[in-house]
């Protein structure tokens, strides 16, 4: 069998996990997090006066409320351990960064695959009172915790730049603001300025709610889960980066 | 460079006279510090460090507030870089094979910070996770008995005293037994009774493991070290052992007379030739300090006895290591200013 290249993985992943739930931390995101996704799909978006057997009432909001949850749990990653001194110690056990990056920001997805999971009583809910395509339900619920995944990324970057939570929370929430609308002309207007026409069209073609709609729509292209991995990885590489340079500060 | 070590541990040795065997088969435990820098911008917290420590040692690193001591600390545990100068541990250098470093190192950084959310008992989990000690199960009984985690094993940490927490702290530094273990400022912000026990520890684990503590506590590097440097503004100042260091005070040899005396023996006692100054004591008695290299309880007697006093009791100081401190730092300080 081929050595496990990081071995120390998993108890971090582990005690990361552990912690959202010994601490109200996990409990008040969920319920808020079921709270909100429920009122956004009933109210904001007319789940029953669509008359459509879809969930599409019930993702569109999920770009909106990941923008503030998804940093509200980031902002703690690093910055947390950093204020109080504990990532000394998790910093000088035999543990690589790469193992310390990955173990906290898997630990932090896979929670709110958690609590994106514990919305399925909406999806048994549509089931009862009619008929969808479960396919594309199940696309949707795919593109939707990708996407947390790179909100998430980009907020663990930001978090292990400062000691500062509430730094870490504001940062977080405005590039992810501008991830999200990168597409639209509140962001390429202030680009198109300064910037040559090709640098903008990358720009735009970043943009997450672009990605998230054609998979919501049950279109799982290969380009669109490409864009949330390489996303995720590039942000992780330079949480990376980021945790090695301040050791040298 | 090996001859080197040898040749400094010899030399320290002999000055020591208390380790006459040197175990050749443990020299790799040690930890090797060549001139190690870190500039916080253009601030220089550590000014070219250089030492060595070698087994059976308990080395006290003293030094005012800011002088360098955690930033060394952490430069030698591998938490900081250093911006020059390399540190090795039982042979390994820190910059190029950490986790080799780290898997001998113990360390309790300042203040003991754990993880407030968890109990000692998931805590001390976490950590053998990741250091798989041998013989897990009864290597956590161990650590949790020496340490007396019992009572609040299933607490969470934020919930424990400070003595309780220090002491999560010292049981996960050790869990794994480590060769080298590194404790910045132990027993700072305890009891006195909580203090003693940590002391006590720390001579328990002294017998086989390098072990170096900071502090800014005099009485500390008294209780419990072999060897103490001295630093301030990040360089080393006085690198000696605790009964040397001692001898450099002018209290060293100094003669107490403990009881009240007339003003005319007081006279006589002050002009004897090898007094260099005298001070009242705040009990009425009188400390004569001796100029340097000269035995000042013989003439001290011949005093008494010339005026009658023949059963005075008489105090012979070993010294006062927080003079000693005083004078070696407040020279440092103002030398750059």
């Amino acid at each position: 069998m081929p050595k496990n290249p990081l071995p120390n993985l998993l108890p971090i992943l582990r005690r990361e996990l552990l912690g959202y739930f010994q601490t109200p931390v996990a409990y008040v995101f969920i319920t808020i997090f079921l709270l909100l996704s429920g009122a956004m799909t009933f109210y904001m978006g007319n789940f029953y006066e669509r008359e459509q057997a879809d969930l599409g009432a019930f993702f569109t909001f999920h770009p909106w409320l990941y923008l503030f949850l998804v940093p509200a749990i980031s902002m703690r990653l690093w910055a947390e351990e950093r204020k109080t001194g504990s990532i000394e110690l998790l910093m000088t056990l035999p543990v690589t960064v790469t193992e310390a990056v990955l173990g906290k920001f898997l630990a932090a997805w896979i929670f709110t695959g958690i609590a994106l999971l514990l919305t399925f009583p909406i999806w048994l809910s549509v089931n009862y009172l009619g008929d969808p395509d479960n396919g594309v339900i199940v696309a949707a619920y795919l593109g939707s915790f990708l996407m947390a995944g790179g909100f998430m990324a980009i907020g663990a970057c930001i978090s292990a730049t400062t000691r500062n939570q509430v730094i870490a929370f504001i940062l977080s929430v405005v590039v992810c603001f501008l991830y999200l609308l990168s597409g639209f002309p509140l962001v390429l207007d202030f680009f198109q300025l300064w910037l040559p026409q090709l640098v903008v069209d990358t720009i735009a073609s970043l943009s997450f709610l672009t990605h998230f709609t054609s998979i919501n729509k049950g279109v799982i292209d290969l380009r669109d889960l490409a864009y949330f991995l390489i996303l995720i990885s590039v942000w992780l590489y330079a949480n990376v980066i980021v945790v090695r340079a301040r050791k040298a500060v | 460079m090996c001859l080197k070590f040898l040749y400094r541990n010899t030399i320290y040795f002999m000055t020591q006279n208390s380790q006459i065997e040197m175990n050749f088969a443990t020299m790799s435990a040690s930890i090797v510090v060549e001139n190690l820098v870190k500039m916080y911008g253009d601030l220089c917290a550590v000014n070219d460090l250089s030492f060595e420590v070698g087994p059976g040692e308990v080395l006290g690193f003293l030094g005012p507030n800011g002088a360098g001591k955690s930033t060394t600390m952490k430069m030698i545990t591998g938490f900081l870089a250093p911006t020059a100068g390399r540190v090795q541990v039982c042979g390994y250098p820190v910059d190029e094979q950490p986790l080799q470093a780290k898997q001998r190192l113990g360390y309790l950084p300042e203040g003991a910070p754990a993880y407030s959310e968890m109990t000692p008992w998931q805590f001390l989990n976490f950590i053998a996770d990741i250091r798989r000690p041998e013989a897990r199960d009864s290597r956590l009984q161990w650590v949790i008995e020496q340490l007396g985690l019992e009572p609040v094993l299933h607490r969470p940490v934020e919930t424990l005293s400070k003595g309780y927490r220090r002491r999560v702290g010292l049981a996960q530094a050790i869990l794994h037994d480590p060769e080298v273990l590194i404790m910045d400022e132990p027993t700072d912000g305890l009891d006195p009774n909580q203090k003693r026990q940590v002391r006590d520890f720390i001579n328990e684990m002294a017998q086989d493991k390098i072990i170096v503590i900071s502090t800014h506590i005099l009485e500390e590097v008294e209780a419990v070290c072999t060897r103490a440097i001295i630093i301030a503004e990040g360089r080393i100042l006085v690198d000696e052992s605790p009964e040397n260091l001692r001898e450099r005070s002018r209290y060293h040899n100094a003669v107490t007379v403990q009881t009240k005396i007339e003003e005319s023996t007081r006279q006589a006692l002050q002009s004897l030739s090898e007094v260099a100054a005298c001070e009242e004591e705040r009990d009425g008695g009188l400390t004569l300090i001796p100029k340097s290299g000269r035995v000042l309880e013989e003439p001290v007697r011949g005093v008494l006895q010339s005026q009658g006093l023949n059963n005075v009791p008489l105090f012979i100081q070993p010294g006062r290591l927080d003079d000693v401190f005083h004078e070696l730092t407040q020279h440092a300080e103002e030398s750059t200013a």
